[in-house]
C-alpha cells in the first residue's frame, strides 16, 4: 500500500510548493497553481479545493494560496 | 562476416574535402587527404583483393594480398596502410601483383581446413572468395598435415552461448582482435604468442565465456573465415534473405539486417548504414532475439471474468467486443473518466498513436500515459522549459567532436553499449571524461579510459552538484557571457542566484560527499577544454528533483555555449528503443502529438477536424494517479500496452493493490507478464520482428521497423486497438501503419515531412523533419531555441523526503545491466541469463563486513514499504552506506523496496533513493549454523 496516510493531493501539492518556496510568496504559489493546472487531472484539483474547503491540514500555505488561484477555474 | 553484403571499402573514410587526384588502372578518381589508395580504389569501383582490411578498423597491412604497384614508388606497397598523393598512378592488376598475390594466398590455405563444403561460413568467406580472385589452382606445400607444423588441430572454443571460435580456421589476420579494441573499446582480445605460435586468445588461458569479452559481436562480424561464427549460422546454415529493421532493445535504435531462411531468423547483423549504430551492435541486439520465438508466447487472446479464473482462449472478435462493451459499461456507470491506457516504449509510433487516439477520441478523456513517466518523463519537462522542446539537442555523432564528456547518472556501457563505444573512441582519442555517479562505473576506469574527475556523490543530490559546478562557472569567470546575453533569457537573476554562497562547492561538499577541489576542478574543465558535452540517464530523472537537475545540466549548456553546434549539448540517454517516440506521439496526459498541451485550442483543433470529435482540454491521469485513482475508486478500468507495470514500477504491493482494485484491465504483450495476472483480458502482441512501423530513438532518429516476418498472432496491434475503436462506436481504420504515419505527419509540424517512402529513401531522418529541414535536423538550437531565447532556471537543492535512519541506515539504487533489460520479460528468454541468471545486491565491503556478509550470500533487503532476499556482491565500485541492484527478475520483485516517492514534475518514481536494511537473510543464517556444527574433519582423518 502507499507508505503515507497523507492523501497523494496533498503530497504532490506540497512536493510542487516547495520547488517554488524561493521565490516571493505570490509569485510562487501563482507558479504552483500555473503547474497544477497544466499537469494535474480535474479530479486532483478537485480534491486539493476539497481538502483546503475542510481545513487543509497537512497542506504548505503556499499549496493553499495555489489552490485558490485554481478555485474560479476549477 | 555478413551474407548480405555491403560494400566494403577496406578502410575507413576520411574527413574533408575531396581534393587529392588519383589514377588508378587508368580511371581517375578524387578523394580527401588521408584517405588509402585501396579506398580510393573502391571508390572508383575497383575491387582490390584483401584479407585483413575491413572499412570498419584502420589499416593494419598484415595480410600483404592488398599490394599494388605505384609509379615512381620502390616495391609493391601494401594499398591499404598507403595513402593517396597527388598525382599518383597505381596499378592493381599485373602479372607480378598476381603472383604475390597466389603467393601469399597459398600460405594461407597450406595452414586451413580444406573443408568447405561443409563449412558453416561456405559461400560466405573471405579467404574462400579470394582463393578464387587471385586464381589460386595449386598449393605447392600441400595442405594440413603434408604442409608440416599447421594449427588444424586447436581446440574449438564453444564456451559462448551465441558463437564459437574455431582457432584451426584463424588466419590471424588480426581483424577480431583490432574490431575489439577499435570499434567496440573492450580489449578483451589479443594475439597470444610470438611467429608461428601467434593465436587469438579472450585473455590469458580463459574461454570466451570467462574473459571481458562482452559479446557484442564485433568479432564475429569482422572475422573473414569461420573462425568466429554464431551457433545459429552453424546449426542452420546460412540465410537466404535480409531484411534491414531496427533493434528492439535500448533507446540507441541500432539498425540491423535481420537474415532468414525462409520465415526463420538466423541472425541479426548490425547495419553499416544505420545512423545510430554505423555497423556496430551489443549482446542484446546481435543476439538475444530468441524471446521472438519463445514457447511462453502468448498466441491467442484469452479473457476471464474474474482474476481468479483460469485463462479461457477466445476467437479475437470475442476478446474484442468483450473489452469495447466493458469499457463502455464501466464508462456508463461510473463516468468518461473512469478508464484510460498506457502505452509502451517498445512499441512503434503508429502503435502508440492509434492507442493514444483511442483514449482522446473515443475514450473522451485524456488518460493515456506512457511508460517514459517512470523513466524521462523529467527529461520533457527540463527541457522543454529551458529549450522549449522535449529531445536531446545531438546526434550521436556528435560525440566524436567533444572535447570534455561529463557524464551523469548513467551507465553507457550496460545501458547503452553501442553508444558507450562510440564515446570511449573519442575518449582514447584524448577528449576528457568527468563522470558523476555514486557508483565507480565501468567508463571511469577500463583499458585505456580513465575519468579526470570521478565525482562519487551522495545519491538524490544531483542538483547540489550541478548547482556548484554552475557555481564555480559563474563565480570564477569561465561563464560564455556573450552568449548568455544573445541567446539566453533570466540571465541575471539565474547568475544571482547560482552565485550564491550556499550553492558554493564547499557550502554543498557536506551534502553531496563531493570534496570541494574535486567539483571546483571538474567545473573549470568543462567550462574550459573546448566543446563540452553532457550524457545522462536515469541517475538524473529518477529522483525527487528528477526534472530540476535536467534543467540544472541545461543551465550549465547555457552558461558555457556549449548548444547549437556539433561536440556539445544536453543528451539524455533514453532507456528503451522508443521512449522518444512514444513521447512524441502524444502519451503524456496533458499533451498531444509533438508536445502541444491539451489546452492549446489551435492543436486540438487539428485533430477535432480531423478526427471528428470535441477533445477535452484538461489533462488527464497520469500512470501514479491512475493508481491512486483505482484505489479511491474513481478509476475503473485500464489498457496496457506493451508494459509490465506490475513489475517495473515502484511500490509494488500499493501497484499490485491499484490493479487489484480495477473492474476491468487489458493487457496487450507478447508474455502473460506480471501485470496479466491482475488482467482480465489479454491480448497477443507482436515482437519487433513482426511489427510494420517506426522507433525513434534518442537522437530523434526516426527509424523504420520492417516486418520481418509476418504476425503470428495473425494482427498487427494497431490493427487491434482500431478494432476495439470501431466496437467502442468509432470508426478507425487504416489500411496501413505508413498510413498512420501520414496522419501522423498531417498533424504533427516536426513530423510535416515524415512518410516511410521518405525513410525508404533517405535511410532515417532525425526530426524536427519539414519543409524547413527536408533531410531532418541532426543538432538543435543552433541559431536560436525552439523557444526563442533558452531559459536559465533558478534550481534550488531541495533534499530528498527519503533518508536514511537507524532502522534503514543505507541508501539503495537500482539499476540494469549489460545482459538484462528492464523487466528481463525479453532477455530472461534467451541465452543471456547466462551471464545474469538473478538479480545481485552490490555492497561495500566495510557495509557487508559490519553485518557479517560474505560474498555470495543470501541477503535479505528490507525498506519501510517491503523485503525480498537475494545473492549478495562484496564490491568496492560501491561507496561505503549505498548500495545497488537490478530489477531484471520478478523473482526478486526489486520494487518491493522501492518507494512511491517521485520527482515533484512529473511523479517519475524516486527509484534511485531508497533507505534500506541488509542483514543475512534466515536461510544463510541457517546454513551458517548447519556448518558450524559439523565436525572439523582434518588431513589427518
Amino acid at each position: 500500500m502507499s507508505t503515507t496516510t497523507v492523501p497523494p493531493h496533498v503530497r504532490l501539492a506540497n512536493e510542487v510548493a516547495v520547488q517554488f518556496a524561493h521565490q516571493p510568496f505570490e509569485v510562487a504559489a501563482a507558479a504552483v497553481a500555473t503547474h497544477l493546472r497544466d499537469f494535474w487531472e480535474p479530479r486532483m484539483r478537485a480534491a486539493l479545493l476539497a481538502h483546503v474547503a475542510s481545513g487543509g491540514e497537512g497542506l504548505d500555505p503556499m499549496a493553499v494560496r495555489a489552490a485558490e488561484l485554481l478555485r474560479p477555474a476549477a | 562476416m555478413t551474407l548480405l553484403k555491403e560494400p566494403d571499402f577496406g578502410t575507413p573514410a576520411r574527413e574533408g574535402a575531396a581534393t587529392v587526384e588519383v589514377t588508378i588502372d587508368g580511371v581517375a578518381v578524387t578523394v580527401p587527404p588521408g584517405t588509402s589508395v585501396m579506398r580510393a580504389a573502391k571508390e572508383a569501383g575497383l575491387d582490390i583483393p584483401k584479407l585483413c582490411a575491413t572499412d570498419s578498423l584502420e589499416a593494419f597491412g598484415s595480410c600483404r594480398l592488398c599490394v599494388v604497384e605505384i609509379d615512381g614508388a620502390r616495391g609493391t606497397p601494401a594499398s591499404c596502410t598507403t595513402p593517396v598523393a597527388p598525382g599518383m598512378v597505381v596499378r592493381t592488376q599485373t602479372e607480378k601483383l598476381g603472383k604475390l598475390r597466389r603467393g601469399v594466398m597459398e600460405l594461407y590455405i597450406s595452414d586451413h581446413p580444406l573443408d568447405c563444403l561443409t563449412c558453416s561460413a561456405n559461400g560466405d568467406c573471405e579467404l574462400q572468395d579470394m582463393a578464387g580472385v587471385t586464381g589460386l589452382r595449386e598449393v605447392r606445400y600441400g595442405s594440413g598435415v603434408e604442409a608440416g607444423a599447421n594449427h588444424m588441430d586447436l581446440l574449438k572454443d564453444t564456451s559462448n552461448p551465441y558463437f564459437d571460435f574455431d582457432a584451426s580456421k584463424c588466419i590471424a589476420c588480426s581483424r577480431c582482435v583490432r574490431a575489439c579494441d577499435e570499434v567496440q573499446g573492450t580489449l578483451a582480445l589479443t594475439i597470444e604468442g610470438r611467429g608461428f605460435d601467434s593465436k587469438v586468445a579472450a585473455g590469458a588461458g580463459v574461454s570466451f565465456m570467462e574473459s571481458d569479452c562482452v559479446s557484442c559481436g564485433a568479432c564475429v562480424q569482422a572475422c573473414p573465415t569461420a573462425t568466429l561464427q554464431e551457433k545459429s549460422v552453424v546449426a542452420l546454415g546460412m540465410p537466404t534473405r535480409s531484411v534491414v529493421t531496427t533493434c528492439a532493445y535500448c533507446g540507441v535504435g541500432c539498425s540491423f539486417k535481420a537474415e532468414l531462411r525462409g520465415d526463420e531468423l538466423v541472425r541479426m547483423v548490425p547495419y553499416k548504414d544505420g545512423g545510430a549504430n554505423e555497423g556496430h551492435s551489443c549482446v542484446k541486439g546481435r543476439f538475444a532475439f530468441g524471446y521472438a520465438s519463445h514457447p511462453d508466447r502468448v498466441m491467442a487472446p484469452m479473457l476471464r471474468e474474474s482474476i481468479t479464473d483460469p485463462w479461457r482462449e477466445v476467437s479475437w472478435d470475442e476478446a474484442i467486443q468483450f473489452t469495447a462493451r466493458r469499457l463502455r459499461e464501466i464508462q456508463a456507470e461510473h463516468g468518461p473518466g473512469s478508464i484510460g491506457a498506457i502505452t509502451s516504449s517498445r512499441t512503434t509510433n503508429e502503435e502508440v498513436y492509434v492507442v493514444q487516439k483511442m483514449v482522446r477520441a473515443v475514450f473522451g478523456n485524456n488518460n493515456v500515459d506512457t511508460c517514459a513517466r517512470v523513466c524521462h518523463s523529467p527529461t520533457g519537462y527540463g527541457l522543454k522549459q529551458t529549450f522549449g522542446t522535449s529531445a536531446g539537442t545531438q546526434d550521436f555523432k556528435s560525440v566524436a567532436k567533444a572535447d570534455v564528456i561529463l557524464v551523469i547518472g548513467a551507465n553507457p556501457t550496460d545501458g547503452h553499449p553501442v553508444f558507450a563505444s562510440r564515446m570511449k573512441r573519442r575518449l582514447r582519442q584524448g577528449a576528457k571524461l568527468i563522470v558523476i555517479d555514486p557508483r565507480r562505473i565501468d567508463l571511469v576506469r577500463s583499458p585505456h579510459i580513465e575519468a579526470e574527475h570521478h565525482l562519487q556523490l551522495a545519491p538524490g543530490t544531483n542538483v547540489a552538484i550541478v548547482n556548484a559546478i554552475a557555481h564555480v562557472i559563474v563565480t570564477e569567470g569561465l561563464a560564455d557571457r556573450e552568449f548568455m546575453r544573445e541567446r539566453c533569457e533570466g540571465v541575471e537573476e539565474w547568475e544571482t542566484f547560482i552565485a550564491r554562497p550556499e550553492n558554493s562547492p564547499e557550502a554543498v561538499a557536506d551534502i553531496t560527499g563531493v570534496p570541494a577541489a574535486d567539483v571546483r576542478a571538474a567545473a573549470r574543465l568543462y567550462a574550459t577544454a573546448g566543446n563540452g558535452a553532457i550524457y545522462y540517464g536515469l541517475g538524473v530523472t529518477e529522483h525527487s528533483q528528477g526534472s530540476t537537475t535536467v534543467m540544472g545540466m541545461a543551465n550549465l549548456a547555457m552558461a558555457t555555449g556549449n548548444i547549437g553546434r556539433d561536440g556539445v549539448g544536453v543528451n539524455p540517454l533514453r532507456g528503451q528503443n522508443n521512449v522518444q517516440g512514444s513521447c512524441d506521439m502524444g502519451s503524456f496526459p496533458h499533451e498531444l502529438p509533438g508536445y502541444r498541451h491539451v489546452s492549446d485550442d489551435g492543436a486540438r483543433d487539428v485533430y477535432e477536424q480531423l478526427w471528428g470529435v470535441p477533445l477535452l482540454d484538461e489533462p488527464g491521469l497520469r500512470i501514479p494517479n491512475m493508481f491512486d485513482s483505482a484505489i479511491d475508486g474513481s478509476f475503473r478500468a485500464l489498457f496496457v500496452q506493451g508494459e509490465d507495470i506490475a513489475q517495473s514500477d515502484p511500490n509494488t504491493t500499493h501497484v499490485h493493490a491499484a490493479l487489484a482494485a480495477l473492474d476491468l484491465v487489458v493487457v496487450q504483450d507478447l508474455f502473460e507478464n506480471e501485470t496479466a495476472k491482475f488482467a482480465h483480458v489479454l491480448l497477443p502482441g507482436t515482437s519487433f520482428l513482426e511489427k510494420d512501423g517506426t522507433f525513434t530513438n534518442a537522437e530523434r532518429r526516426i527509424n523504420r521497423v520492417r516486418p520481418v516476418m509476418a504476425p503470428k498472432t495473425g494482427k498487427q496491434e494497431w490493427e487491434i486497438i482500431c478494432e476495439i475503436s470501431q466496437a467502442m462506436g468509432y470508426p478507425m481504420h487504416y489500411d496501413s501503419s505508413a498510413q498512420i504515419m501520414d496522419e501522423i505527419a498531417m498533424t504533427t509540424p516536426t513530423f510535416a515531412g515524415v512518410s516511410f517512402a521518405h525513410l525508404d529513401r533517405v535511410g532515417s531522418v532525425q526530426w524536427p523533419c519539414n519543409d524547413a529541414a527536408p533531410e531532418g535536423t541532426p543538432i538543435m538550437h543552433e541559431n536560436g531555441f525552439v523557444r526563442g531565447k533558452g531559459r536559465l532556471v533558478e534550481t534550488v537543492y531541495v533534499p530528498t523526503q527519503e533518508r536514511s535512519t537507524r532502522k534503514f541506515p543505507l541508501i539503495l539504487t537500482t539499476g540494469r545491466i549489460l545482459s538484462q533489460y528492464n523487466v528481463g520479460a525479453q532477455t530472461r528468454r534467451t541465452a543471456n541469463s547466462a551471464w545474469h541468471p538473478e538479480d545481485l545486491l552490490e555492497l561495500h565491503p566495510h557495509d557487508a563486513e559490519v553485518r557479517g556478509i560474505n560474498d555470495g550470500d543470501m541477503v535479505a533487503l528490507s525498506s519501510r514499504v517491503g523485503q525480498t532476499t537475494l545473492r549478495a556482491v562484496v564490491s568496492e565500485r560501491m561507496p561505503v552506506g549505498v548500495c545497488y541492484t537490478t530489477f531484471h527478475h520478478p523473482v526478486t520483485g526489486a520494487n518491493v523496496i522501492t518507494t512511491d516517492n517521485s520527482d515533484w514534475a512529473t511523479n517519475c518514481p524516486e527509484y534511485k533513493v531508497t533507505a534500506v536494511q541488509v542483514a543475512l537473510s534466515s536461510a544463510q543464517v541457517a546454513v551458517r549454523e548447519e556448518l558450524a556444527q559439523r565436525p572439523v574433519v582434518t588431513a589427518g582423518d
